[in-house]
């Protein structure tokens, strides 16, 4: 059987139907990040829309869908009310879920999103100082920023100590079910 | 005395512990009664909806099951990105049947019917008539309203004020005696998202912001979203660095401001720790 190509996966489980993007290119012209991006938002689309497989794979490959801020400019601003958030949601979790992560953004991007995950996993709350230091000892970049965080640390933002939640149970239970 | 359930956040209990102080002490002032939701978690932020859109749902909807357990009707929720997850929880249990049929027992008799209030909306509701007759020093600079990309968008969920050109914080401002200047930045994204992991373009998104707002000759500009505030506070000499300036703009939160101008000591309202 042929395999499915984003273009279906996305409609499939997003409701979004890509074809209906006719490239006026609003969305690259307002995103903040577009001159950041190996992709910008419409040329995604288009390759998409293309249905092949091997520019399939360079989608999910890419860059771009980890810069996104997902600031939502793109979206408010679409004439055809497509929810490119939405949808770069969509392509992350399937990076992550084929393995397909970008070299640069596994350096930095995701390495954060994960560490700010696990101090909601293990205190329910985000502990800055834990966040960091785990961040840190993930990306080996431990010289980053330390002037502003002993500037914060100086005017009482940073908090030494975490706060946790009572009900850790019910935490646990849904970092359980995420994963089924 | 009304009384009202307060969601601060992870970001209000740090970093921008400022600001959590700023709204009590105003709050303080006049006739309502901010509750603090017990046993409250994160609600993802960023970092939940990229990597597993469950957990972006399950996180704010333990929150909204618990406030309304706790019985509240109306929350504020200040921070920006609380107050948009929160909110996109809400219509996801409202639309998603397949989220909502995860059979989890979190949901069971759960109504969905609770009304989330951010800070401009909390204090046009709450405080905006009371607040006008006690002003004693009118805040007198010319200011930008920097509302940030969460506030407002994605719109047809939010559904709070216009789109490309929002109002009511220059309203607000207008009205304790500020001057509010127009300026195309309004809703422009700073990046805190990438805050840490990309601080070079962190540095440009916020230079810009800055460069815009001294240019239009703001004397301080004025946000309401704790991830805003910090970075564009935090980042000012990155974004110095990357415009080769060396400019120093305060970036005050809304209720400080009008704290001031109703006469509140700068102590009180935590304006020094800014950085």
């Amino acid at each position: 059987m042929k395999k499915k190509t984003l273009n279906i996966n996305i409609f499939h489980n997003t409701a979004i139907n890509i074809a209906r993007c006719y490239q006026c290119g609003k969305c690259s012209a307002g995103c903040p990040i577009a001159d950041n991006m190996d992709f910008t938002s419409s040329v995604l689309l288009h390759i998409i829309q293309l249905e092949d497989e091997n520019m399939d794979k360079q989608v999910l490959e890419s860059e771009a869908i980890w810069m996104c801020l997902s600031c939502g400019i793109c979206e408010s601003r679409c004439p055809m009310e497509i929810d490119i958030p939405k949808i770069m949601d969509y392509l992350r979790h399937c990076s992550l879920k084929d393995n397909l992560q970008n070299k640069k953004a596994k350096r930095n991007i995701i390495p954060f999103h994960y560490s700010f995950l696990d101090s909601i996993k293990y205190t329910g709350r985000i502990y800055e100082l834990g966040l960091n230091v785990r961040y840190k000892i993930k990306t080996f970049t431990f010289f980053q920023d330390l002037n502003i965080a002993f500037h914060m640390f100086i005017k009482g933002k940073l908090p030494l100590f975490p706060t946790t939640i009572k009900d850790k149970k019910q935490l646990s239970t849904i970092f359980k079910q995420i994963k089924e | 005395m009304i009384k009202i359930g307060f969601y601060p956040g992870c970001s209000l209990n740090g970093i921008s512990s400022d600001y959590a102080q700023s709204i009590f002490a105003l709050v303080n002032m006049f006739n309502v009664n901010l509750v603090e939701i017990e046993d409250w978690n994160c609600c993802g932020a960023s970092a939940a909806h990229n990597i597993n859109d469950k957990l972006a749902f399950f996180l704010p909807t333990r929150i909204l099951v618990l406030a309304e357990k706790q019985g509240f009707k109306e929350i504020l929720v200040p921070c920006a990105a609380c107050y948009n997850r929160l909110n996109i929880a809400q219509n996801q249990f409202r639309t998603n049947e397949f989220l909502k049929n995860q059979g989890f027992e979190l949901f069971q008799k759960f109504n969905n019917n609770i009304r989330l209030l951010n800070i401009i909306q909390f204090i046009e509701l709450y405080l905006v008539d009371e607040l006008v007759k006690r002003i004693v020093n009118p805040f007198n600079y010319s200011i930008v309203c920097y509302y940030g990309c969460l506030l407002i968008r994605p719109h047809n969920i939010l559904k709070f004020d216009r789109l490309e050109d929002p109002q009511s914080m220059d309203n607000l401002m207008r009205k304790i005696g500020a001057n509010p200047l127009n300026w195309p930045y309004k809703t422009e994204c700073c990046g805190a998202g990438l805050s840490v992991s990309r601080a070079g373009i962190v540095a440009k998104l916020c230079g810009n912001i800055i460069k815009e707002a001294t240019s239009r000759g703001a004397e301080a500009i004025i946000v309401s979203c704790p991830m805003c505030q910090s970075n564009l506070d935090m980042r000012c000499s990155y974004a110095n660095n990357y415009l080769h300036t060396k400019t120093k703009i305060p970036v005050i939160y809304i209720t400080q401001a009008i704290g001031l101008s109703i006469g509140m000591k700068e102590r009180d309202l935590n304006l020094k720790k800014c950085l």
